[in-house]
């Protein structure tokens, strides 16, 4: 029987898979940011253990820091961002420092410097670790003990994942994205949907997106419940990694396109489970709850609870719509926006941007709200300024901020305030998840831009031009 | 790591699910470097009202319960982010494990690691639990690792499943970090038996 993707790469990482003990797997890269691994690096110390591959681990600055120029940081963010600089310099790892000229999202640096390759695993202390299987790479996030674990020894006890694969067939229409793709499958198979599985995307659609769409649809993987999720690399994954800082060169790089190339799935591998998607018939997704299942098609409604199976799901959808301030039944159409926010490891890469300046241009913001971009890394801003996505963005009366997580989860001075609708093109509308008591309704890019100036959810599509 | 094995105690109804870590400890509470202080945070936004006193409507400050060292939670508890943060928060308030229908893997795997018990029990054990926890929230749980077993509180036991390896790591007390230690020579031949990774 023949191989899946994930199968291939587990394969050739296990260390020693003994009876009665875990699996234990090696790690080619480690991420690391200034939130989850303190910890870790005190874990090490207080057992007198060094860190075993600084060369694979990789630290960004991101969570917690300042995306605008503020005079004086808070005392916590500045207190993290210190302990990973000495960590970082005591173990000689690469820091990618707020101050040098590589910085940004983990999810977004890495692959920008060509970390990020087919076929290796690659572990974070952050969930959205998913996003780099757009590579073909098995990636997941950790743990702030695992950290310590990859940081020691790298190496994970894991058990094996089962595989779950998602096809998806058909061509998008015009204002359908890879972010409602990626809505679409969680609102269908559910916000657990996927515990214990990795899935891989599949079919057409998926092999005509671009490394900017398919890192938005992996990035999501976990809020579908599968703690990865990948895509088979091909032209398009390598044209995208060819002559970044980490990528290989001459032959080798020749003899890792052709190992890269036999990754994908074997004709006659199976899979544990399968789900079947018809991007023909997707629309413009926008969530209305608090988990990323909790979503419909722009041109839809809330869902009423008549309609749902049983009790638990029904008490669990009036909790989310008294929190939300939603009710059953209301068009999703015309909902009102106060805050709109492009950023995230989902949807912060050039391509982005591009496509909601596109949107923006010549519009204005609506007076009543609040919007700001907030590019995924310094890369993607320089490149935006370079094509004076900037100004597009600034003459509409958007904030065009630096890089960082910013107000996709509120742990830095950008919180959304309490009962405050923010139209936002991250991952969780987790209650709070955008600040205490705010309300996120999630969604792509373009639907993000066309909430910004019209001041409420719309359909982009009316809009396109 | 502490050792895990008979956990008697009362017990705390949390009806619902995709309790998320943000719910578990928001993100405001990450700032710290140390995993100290972060029972004060747990469940914060609920916990607490705008003006920072107890929500008394929150089970948790529901004074009956007091001393609960059980969480009975529903299906999906801990997903989303991989912080662990929420279970330093849950274990320094004073749970020692929580029940549920299904978890987060994150979640699952990082109470593992820090001696906290994750046990999966069936839907209809948890519904029929929360109903007798709310009717008397003097009702004693018995959680016994060790057989396997809850003993529901009209007597009869019901069986949760755990990885083998992980029940004995739980007993005695051992973190896996020396497991992966004492394996250095495999890992050693692995790092030596293939090419180095592009990225090194
Ligand atoms: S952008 Fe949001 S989801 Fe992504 S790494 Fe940062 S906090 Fe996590």
């Amino acid at each position: 029987m023949g191989k899946t993707l994930f199968d291939k790469v587990w394969d050739r990482h296990v260390v020693s898979s003994e009876a009665g003990e875990p699996t234990v797997i090696y790690v080619d890269a480690h991420l690391i940011h200034e939130v989850t691994s303190p910890q870790a690096f005190a874990e090490l110390r207080s057992r007198g253990l060094r860190v075993r591959r600084p060369e694979q681990t990789f630290a960004t600055m991101d969570h917690a820091i300042p995306t605008r120029e503020i005079p004086l940081w808070p005392d916590d963010a500045q207190a993290q961002v210190g302990a990973l600089r000495e960590n970082c310099d005591q173990s000689g790892i690469t820091l990618w420092d707020i101050k040098g000229d590589v910085q940004g999202i983990v999810h977004v640096v890495a692959p920008e410097m060509g970390v990020t390759q087919p076929g290796m695993t690659i572990v974070c202390g952050d969930s959205h670790t998913s996003t780099h299987g757009a590579f073909g790479a098995l990636a997941f996030g950790i743990g702030t003990s695992e950290v310590a674990h990859v940081l020691a020894s790298q190496c994970l006890m894991q058990e094996k994942p089962k595989t779950f694969a998602i096809n998806v067939e058909g061509r998008l229409a015009p204002g359908v994205t890879a972010k409602d793709i990626i809505l679409a499958i969680i609102a269908k198979n559910g916000a657990s949907g996927g515990v214990g599985h990795v899935f891989e995307y599949r079919g057409s659609t998926i092999r005509g997106l671009g490394m900017a769409n398919r890192m938005t649809i992996c990035n999501m993987s976990i809020e579908g419940g599968a703690r990865a999720g990948m895509i088979a690399p091909d032209i398009t994954t390598y044209e995208y990694m060819y002559g970044r800082p980490y990528a290989p060169t001459g032959k080798a790089w020749n003899d890792a396109v052709i190992e890269w190339s036999a990754l994908a799935t074997d004709d006659d591998a199976v899979f544990d489970r399968s789900l079947d998607i018809d991007a023909g018939a997707l629309e413009p997704m926008v969530t209305y709850g608090t988990n990323p299942g909790m979503g419909v098609p722009v041109t839809g409604a809330v869902p009423q609870g008549k309609d749902l199976a049983d009790d638990q799901q029904r008490r669990d959808l009036e909790a989310a719509l008294d929190y939300m301030g939603l009710v059953q039944g209301q068009p999703m159409q015309g909902q009102h926006v106060d805050i709109v926010f492009i950023g995230s490891c989902t949807n912060s890469r050039i391509e982005d941007l591009r496509e909601a300046a596109a949107i923006v241009k010549g519009r204005r913001v609506a007076d009543h709200v609040e919007a700001l971009v907030v590019p995924g890394s310094k890369a993607v801003k320089a490149a935006a300024e370079e094509e004076g996505l900037d100004r597009v963005f600034a003459e509409a009366g958007f904030q065009w901020r630096g890089a960082g997580c910013s107000m996709c989860l509120a742990m830095n001075d950008d919180k959304a305030g309490a009962g405050k609708y923010v139209a936002s093109t991250s991952n969780r509308n987790f209650r709070g998840r955008q600040g205490s008591g705010s309300r996120s309704l999630l969604m792509s890019p373009i639907m993000a831009a066309a909430a910004a100036v019209e001041g409420q959810v719309v359909d982009v599509r009316g809009m396109l031009r | 790591m502490e050792k895990v094995d008979l956990i008697r105690a009362r017990a705390i109804p949390l009806r619902a699910d995709n309790v998320d870590t943000d719910q578990i400890i928001p993100a405001r509470y990450l700032t710290a470097i140390t995993t100290d202080g972060m029972g004060e945070g747990l469940f914060a936004s609920w916990r607490y009202l705008d003006t920072g006193e107890p929500n008394p409507g929150f089970v948790l400050n529901n004074p009956e319960y007091k001393g609960a060292e059980i969480l009975v939670a529903g299906a999906n508890f801990g997903s989303g982010s991989s912080r662990e943060h929420a279970v330093w928060a849950l274990a320094q308030y004073g749970f020692k494990c929580v029940l549920a229908p299904s978890f987060g893997d994150i979640f699952y795997n990082n109470s593992l690691k820090n001696g906290f018990l994750p046990v999966v029990l069936p839907k209809e054990a948890i519904d029929a639990l929360w109903d007798v926890l709310e009717g008397d929230p003097e009702t004693q749980l018995w959680v016994d690792l060790r057989t396997q077993n809850v003993r529901m509180p009209d007597q009869q036991s019901l069986r949760f499943e755990i990885d083998p390896f992980r029940r004995d790591c739980l007993l005695q007390g051992l973190d896996d970090l020396g497991f992966l230690l004492a394996k250095e020579d495999q890992i050693a031949a692995f790092e030596a038996g293939r090419a180095q990774p592009a990225a090194a």
